[in-house]
């Protein structure tokens, strides 16, 4: 592919011979996780069927969590170095974060249905977690506000406050909602069994091996997305700028000054 | 610090006083509120007396929406805010104290409140020690996380928006603990409402400790 304009080296691609190994791994590791959730394992004695939707529910939980730490640990980085890199890292995190807190609510609902009867229950897991997808586009909406008004500096202190305090505020929720819940029903249907084992555990962990695979294969695209929008507006800047040094050199006569 | 932040919360306070927006706009909003839940419930009292300490929690959060809001509209006309910067005092002394000038209006809100949910909602008040240290205690972590919060969003067009996204799931703890403590102080069982106030004051802790170390880049460079 040729770039439109020669000043930004590269290919127009965000991939690597490093994802692409990456994104073959995971692509294998999903038919395998197809395998082993809907056929080679066994059905639950209680939960039936719906337990096989535990293999991706609870992988995109973990990581839903791991991307808010990430944007947490990417601000605080951005509040030390101020690089460029770690606004975007923070960016790229929460928004995959939140594709994966989204399949987790889709997925907890569905499976509420025949388990529990309805889509949505008071439970302190929904409720924390649908706040948590809240926190999230709060924060996204920040940064994309940021990205439109403003210069680097400007942008980049308010999310990176907001993103500094977005794991500590999912902590503080997600334990107040539990408190909260705890009081109501003590005795909740427990959502994993707490013996699960053989085949069950293997798909289990097989699953969050490959969410967890999945997770860092969009991340790294996302960053080097983000990485590339960065430029994109830098270049555009530089561009502007050496266009309107050119009008202005021809608007200006022979000899003057610039 | 604290010369820096009475200064500051008796500017906002006068600037209240003066412009009486609270008293003449937000407080009859908080009224409106207690109004609209009741027709929205079915005024069989029943339900509201029941569900007053939450209601009462509900319009609180509505009110100090608009509280904050206005706390940083203020500092927006007239370059307020470069003025600020300008003035050479202590940013965690500026945070102190428009949290402190919250904290007032937010309290004054909450006894205008309080009177309404107890001749409207029928509620019969008890625990009168634990609703007062909750009241302080959420109060306080309101005004410190909608300081926070409503410094971030006031340079922005979009802030009136904005800041309730922002704002509103993180404060889900403290209606959460208020509520609860409100509810254990009315049911007559106030030793199961004081672990919440310790949730509350652990938050308005946390809140002002952050708030007072971020504020100053975040007037520095926003």
């Amino acid at each position: 592919m040729t770039a439109p304009h020669a000043a930004p080296p590269g290919r127009a691609t965000t991939s690597s011979r490093g994802t692409r190994v990456l994104g073959a791994l995971t692509l294998a590791g999903l038919v395998l996780l197809l395998g082993y959730a809907l056929v080679w394992s066994p059905a639950d004695i209680v939960q039936k069927d719906s337990v096989r939707l535990m293999y991706v529910h609870v992988p995109t939980a973990i990581l839903a969590f791991t991307a808010c730490f990430i944007t947490t640990v990417a601000s605080a980085m951005w509040l030390r170095r101020r690089s460029e890199g770690w606004w975007v890292l923070g960016g790229a995190a929460a928004e995959v974060g939140l594709v994966f807190t989204g399949i987790c609510l889709v997925t907890g609902s569905i499976w509420g249905r025949p388990t529990w009867g309805t889509y949505w229950d008071w439970d302190p897991r929904i409720t924390s977690t649908t706040l948590l997808f809240i926190l999230l586009v709060g924060y996204l909406a920040l940064r994309r506000i940021d990205n439109e008004t403003g210069d680097a500096a400007q942008r980049g202190m308010r999310g990176a406050i907001v993103g500094l305090l977005l794991f500590p505020n999912v902590m503080i929720v997600h334990y107040s909602v539990d408190w909260w819940r705890s009081l109501h029903q003590k005795a909740t249907i427990t959502r994993l069994d707490p013996t699960i084992e053989g085949t069950m555990l293997f798909t289990l962990m097989l699953g969050i091996v490959v969410f967890g695979l999945l997770f860092t294969w969009l991340l790294v695209h996302r960053f080097r997305v983000g990485w590339l929008e960065e430029r994109v507006g830098a270049t555009g800047l530089d561009q502007a700028l050496v266009e309107r040094r050119a009008e202005a050199g021809v608007g200006v006569p022979a000899g003057g000054s610039a | 610090m604290f010369r820096d932040a009475t200064l500051i919360a008796g500017k906002d306070l006068r600037v209240e006083l003066r412009s009486k927006v609270t008293l003449q706009q937000v407080a009859p909003f908080a009224i409106l509120v207690l109004i609209l839940f009741g027709v929205a419930l079915d005024p069989d009292r029943g339900i509201l007396t029941r569900a007053s300490a939450g209601l009462f929690w509900v319009a609180v959060l509505l009110c100090g929406l608009l509280a904050i809001q206005r706390a940083f509209t203020i500092e927006a006309a007239d370059g307020g805010r470069d003025a600020l910067r300008l003035s050479g005092l202590d940013p965690a002394g500026i945070f102190l104290g428009k949290a402190a000038a919250i904290f007032v209006q937010l309290a004054a809100l909450e006894g205008v409140l309080a009177i309404g949910v107890v001749v409207m909602y029928g509620t019969a008040v008890t625990g009168v020690v634990l609703l007062l240290a909750t009241c302080l205690a959420a109060t306080a972590g309101l005004a410190a996380a909608g300081t926070l919060y409503g410094v971030l969003a006031a340079g922005l067009r979009v802030r009136e928006t904005l800041l309730p996204i922002l704002l509103l799931p993180v404060l889900a703890p403290v209606l959460i603990g208020a509520t609860k403590a409100f509810e254990a102080a009315l049911g007559g069982a106030a030793a199961d409402g004081w672990p919440w106030c310790g949730l509350l004051v652990t938050f308005a802790l946390l809140y002002t400790t952050f708030g007072t170390l971020a504020f100053g880049p975040l007037l520095e460079e926003s």
